[in-house]
C-alpha cells in the first residue's frame, strides 16, 4: 500500500518516519504471536502480547511526533 | 419489573439527562461569532486543540456498537474476534503522515469533506460526486447500528418498546442542529470519561469474581472445544490467521476514510495536535482490549444471550454481564456509558453526511452559488433526515439488514482509498482510472460478500466478510477480507485504466491543489477563491 510507505517527502521529510513501519507491521504477524504460552498473569500469549503492542505503537509513534514536530510558527516553510 | 432495573433505569436516565443538557449548551461553548457556515457548525470553527481532539476522536471512532459488538464477536468465535486490537494499533501509524497532508491541504483549501478534496485534486465532479455517494452509503448503516447498541442496553434492562429510542434519537437530532460538532465534542468527555471507569472496574472487579484470569480463558476454551464450529478457540487457527490480519489492516485502511473520521480530524487547530493524537489514541485501543475480554467474562460467567424471535442476540451478553456481576446502580453507570457512547458517533456521523451532501451534492449540482449560510441551513437539515432515516432503518426493517450494510459499509469506503489516500500522495492517478478502478473494486467486493454463507445464522449470501478461496477455484480452506481483494482490484483497474488513458492522450481533470498545500499549518494563508474559480484559472 503506497499511504503505508513513509518514504520521505519534501516538507515531511525525516527518516524517523521510517520508524512508523513497526507498529504498523509487527501486529499484523500472527505466526509471532499465535500461542498460549508464555502466560503473563492468566493471559495467553496471544492476548497480552497485543496489549504490549499497543505500548509499541504508542512508543514509535510518539517518537516520530517528538521528532518531526514544528514550532508553532513559522509553518509552511521548507527544510533545507 | 423488578427494583434493580429501577434503580439501573433511574442512573442511564439521570446520566442521560445530564448529556443532553450539555448538547445543548454546546452551542454557547468557544462561542463563534455567527454558527452559520459549515466551518462552525460542521467542523467546531476548526478550533480543538490536543485534548478535545482526543476526545472527540476517541469517541468518534470506538462508538457503541462496537463496545456491544467486540465482545459478542469474541464471546462467539473467541480470539478471532480480537482483531479489533491490532486494527485500532496499526491504524494511527498507517495513516500518521496522510492525515497531516488532508490536514492541510483543507487548511488551504477550505474542504470541509474527503469528497471535497477529490474534487479539487482531481477536477472530476463525477469522482467526487462517487466519493461523497461511498461515504453517505458506509455511514447511513453505521449510524442505525449506534441505536443497536442502545437497544442492547435497553433490553437488558428490561425495557420493550420503541419508544425511548425515539425519543432519545429525537433529543440527540435537537441538539446536533442546534450546536453542531461542538455538541459531541462536549459529550465526548462525559462518554469518555464513564467508558474509562466502567472498564477499569469491570477488569478489576469482574474476573475477581470469576475465579481469575487464567479461570476465565481456561472456561472460554471449554466452551470453544465443545462447538463444532473449526474457527472458533482462544488462539487463531491456520486457516484464519491471515483473515485475521487482512481484517484487521483492511479496518484500518478504512477507518480513516470513513468521512466522520475526517470531520473529526479536519475540526482541529493545527497539525501538531493530529500527531501526537495520532500516538495518544491508542489508550483508546488498550481499552478496547480489554472490552473484547469481557466476551470471555460472560463465558465464565455462564451467560447466556436475550433470544428474540427464536434467535439468540450477542450483542446483549456485555449488558448481561454487568447485569448480572454489577451492582445495579453500577451497572445504569455501565449502561449509560454505552448508550452516551453511543450518541457521539451518532452525531458526528450524521454531520458528516450531512456535509457530503451539502457540499458535494446540492452545491454541486443544485446552487452553485449557495452562500456559507445557506450551506449550514442545508446541513442542519439533512442532519436531522438522516437521523430519521437511521431509526426507520432499526424500527421498519430487521436490525440484521443494518449489520449486514455496515459489513459492506467497510468494503465499499475502501474503494475510495486510491483517490482519497492516494490521491493525498500523488497525482499520477487519471480522474478516469479511478473512477473505473471505482466501478471494478464496488463490483467484485458486492460479489465476493454476496458469495460468502454463514452457516451459524442460517444465511446463504452477505454472511460476513470472509472470503474462502476455494471459490476462486484454490484447493485450501484459507479465507481472506473481502475488502481487501476488492481493493487490490481496485487498484489493478485504477492503474491499467489511468497507463492506458495516459498513453492516448486523454484530457485529465485540472489539479487545483500546490505542492505546499500540503504542508500547510496553522496561520497560514488560506486560499480564499473556490475550485471552481481556481480551475478556470489554471485553464486559461
Amino acid at each position: 500500500m503506497a499511504d503505508t510507505d513513509p518514504r520521505p517527502r519534501r516538507g515531511d521529510r525525516s527518516l524517523w518516519n521510517w520508524l512508523l513501519v513497526v507498529p504498523v507491521v509487527v501486529p499484523l504477524l500472527t505466526f509471532l504471536f499465535n500461542r498460549d504460552k508464555p502466560r503473563l498473569a492468566g493471559f495467553p500469549f496471544f492476548y497480552w502480547a497485543q496489549f504490549a503492542f499497543v505500548v509499541l505503537g504508542v512508543v514509535c509513534t510518539a517518537i516520530v511526533y517528538l521528532k518531526t514536530r514544528r514550532a508553532s510558527r513559522p509553518a509552511g516553510t521548507k527544510e533545507g | 419489573m423488578s427494583g434493580s432495573h429501577l434503580t439501573e433505569m433511574i442512573v442511564f436516565g439521570v446520566l442521560f439527562l445530564i448529556v443532553s443538557v450539555m448538547g445543548f449548551v454546546a452551542a454557547r461553548w468557544r462561542r463563534p461569532t455567527t454558527m452559520q457556515s459549515l466551518d462552525e457548525w460542521g467542523l467546531g470553527g476548526r478550533s480543538f486543540g490536543s485534548w478535545i481532539t482526543w476526545f472527540l476522536l476517541g469517541g468518534d471512532l470506538y462508538t457503541a456498537y462496537t463496545f456491544v459488538a467486540v465482545p459478542a464477536l469474541v464471546f462467539g468465535a473467541g480470539a478471532a474476534g480480537f482483531y479489533a486490537v491490532p486494527y485500532t494499533i496499526v491504524v494511527y501509524p498507517l495513516v500518521f503522515l496522510v492525515l497531516i497532508r488532508l490536514w492541510s491541504v483543507s487548511h488551504v483549501h477550505g474542504f470541509v469533506t474527503p469528497a471535497d478534496f477529490v474534487r479539487a485534486r482531481f477536477g472530476s465532479p463525477l469522482l467526487a460526486l462517487l466519493v461523497a455517494i461511498t461515504g453517505i452509503v458506509a455511514t447511513m448503516p453505521y449510524i442505525a447500528l449506534q441505536l443497536v447498541g442502545i437497544q442492547a442496553t435497553l433490553e437488558a434492562m428490561g425495557v420493550k418498546g420503541h419508544l425511548p429510542i425515539i425519543i432519545a434519537f429525537a433529543i440527540l437530532a435537537a441538539y446536533t442542529y442546534q450546536s453542531g460538532l461542538r455538541a459531541p465534542a462536549l459529550i465526548a468527555f462525559v462518554k469518555d470519561a464513564l467508558i474509562y471507569l466502567v472498564i477499569i472496574v469491570a477488569v478489576l472487579y469482574i474476573p475477581h469474581k470469576l475465579g481469575g484470569w487464567s479461570h476465565i480463558f481456561g472456561a472460554a476454551q471449554a466452551k470453544f472445544d465443545k462447538t463444532p464450529a473449526p474457527g472458533d478457540g482462544t488462539l487463531l487457527n491456520a486457516n484464519n490467521q491471515l483473515n485475521y490480519a487482512m481484517l484487521a489492516l483492511g479496518s484500518a485502511l478504512a477507518l480513516f476514510l470513513y468521512p466522520h473520521s475526517i470531520t473529526s480530524v479536519l475540526a482541529s487547530k493545527n497539525r501538531n495536535v493530529i500527531k501526537r493524537n495520532m500516538a495518544a489514541l491508542p489508550a483508546y485501543s488498550f481499552v478496547l482490549g480489554l472490552i473484547a475480554l469481557l466476551g470471555f467474562m460472560a463465558i465464565a460467567a455462564g451467560i447466556k444471550p436475550i433470544t428474540s424471535n427464536g434467535k439468540a442476540d450477542g450483542n446483549t451478553v456485555v449488558p448481561l454481564l454487568f447485569d448480572h456481576l454489577f451492582p445495579s446502580w453500577f451497572a445504569g453507570v455501565a449502561y449509560a456509558a454505552i448508550g452516551i457512547g453511543a450518541l457521539v458517533p451518532a452525531a458526528i456521523m450524521s454531520i458528516a453526511a450531512a456535509n457530503l451532501f451539502t457540499r458535494n451534492i446540492y452545491r454541486e449540482y443544485f446552487r452553485k452559488d449557495a452562500s456559507d449560510s445557506e450551506e449550514a441551513k442545508v446541513s442542519k437539515l439533512v442532519s436531522l433526515i438522516v437521523k430519521v432515516g437511521a431509526v426507520a432503518c432499526i424500527l421498519l426493517l430487521d436490525p440484521q439488514f443494518s449489520i449486514d450494510l455496515q459489513l459492506i459499509g467497510g468494503v465499499i469506503i475502501l474503494q475510495t482509498l486510491p483517490s482519497v489516500a492516494l490521491g493525498l500522495v500523488t497525482r499520477w492517478f487519471h480522474r478516469g482510472g479511478l473512477i473505473a478502478g471505482w466501478v471494478a473494486g464496488m463490483a467484485a467486493g458486492m460479489w465476493m460478500l454476496y458469495r460468502i454463507p454463514n452457516p451459524v445464522t442460517h444465511k446463504t449470501h452477505f454472511g460476513g466478510s470472509a472470503y474462502p478461496l476455494t471459490d476462486l477455484g484454490f484447493d485450501t480452506k484459507v479465507t481472506v477480507y473481502a475488502g481487501i481483494l476488492a481493493l487490490l482490484v481496485n487498484l489493478v483497474v485504477a492503474v491499467v485504466v489511468t497507463i492506458v488513458l495516459k498513453a492516448a492522450k486523454t484530457a485529465d481533470g485540472v489539479d487545483a491543489t500546490r505542492t505546499d498545500d500540503y504542508y500547510a499549518d496553522e496561520g497560514d494563508p488560506k486560499v480564499v477563491r473556490g475550485t471552481r474559480e481556481v480551475e478556470e484559472e489554471l485553464a486559461t
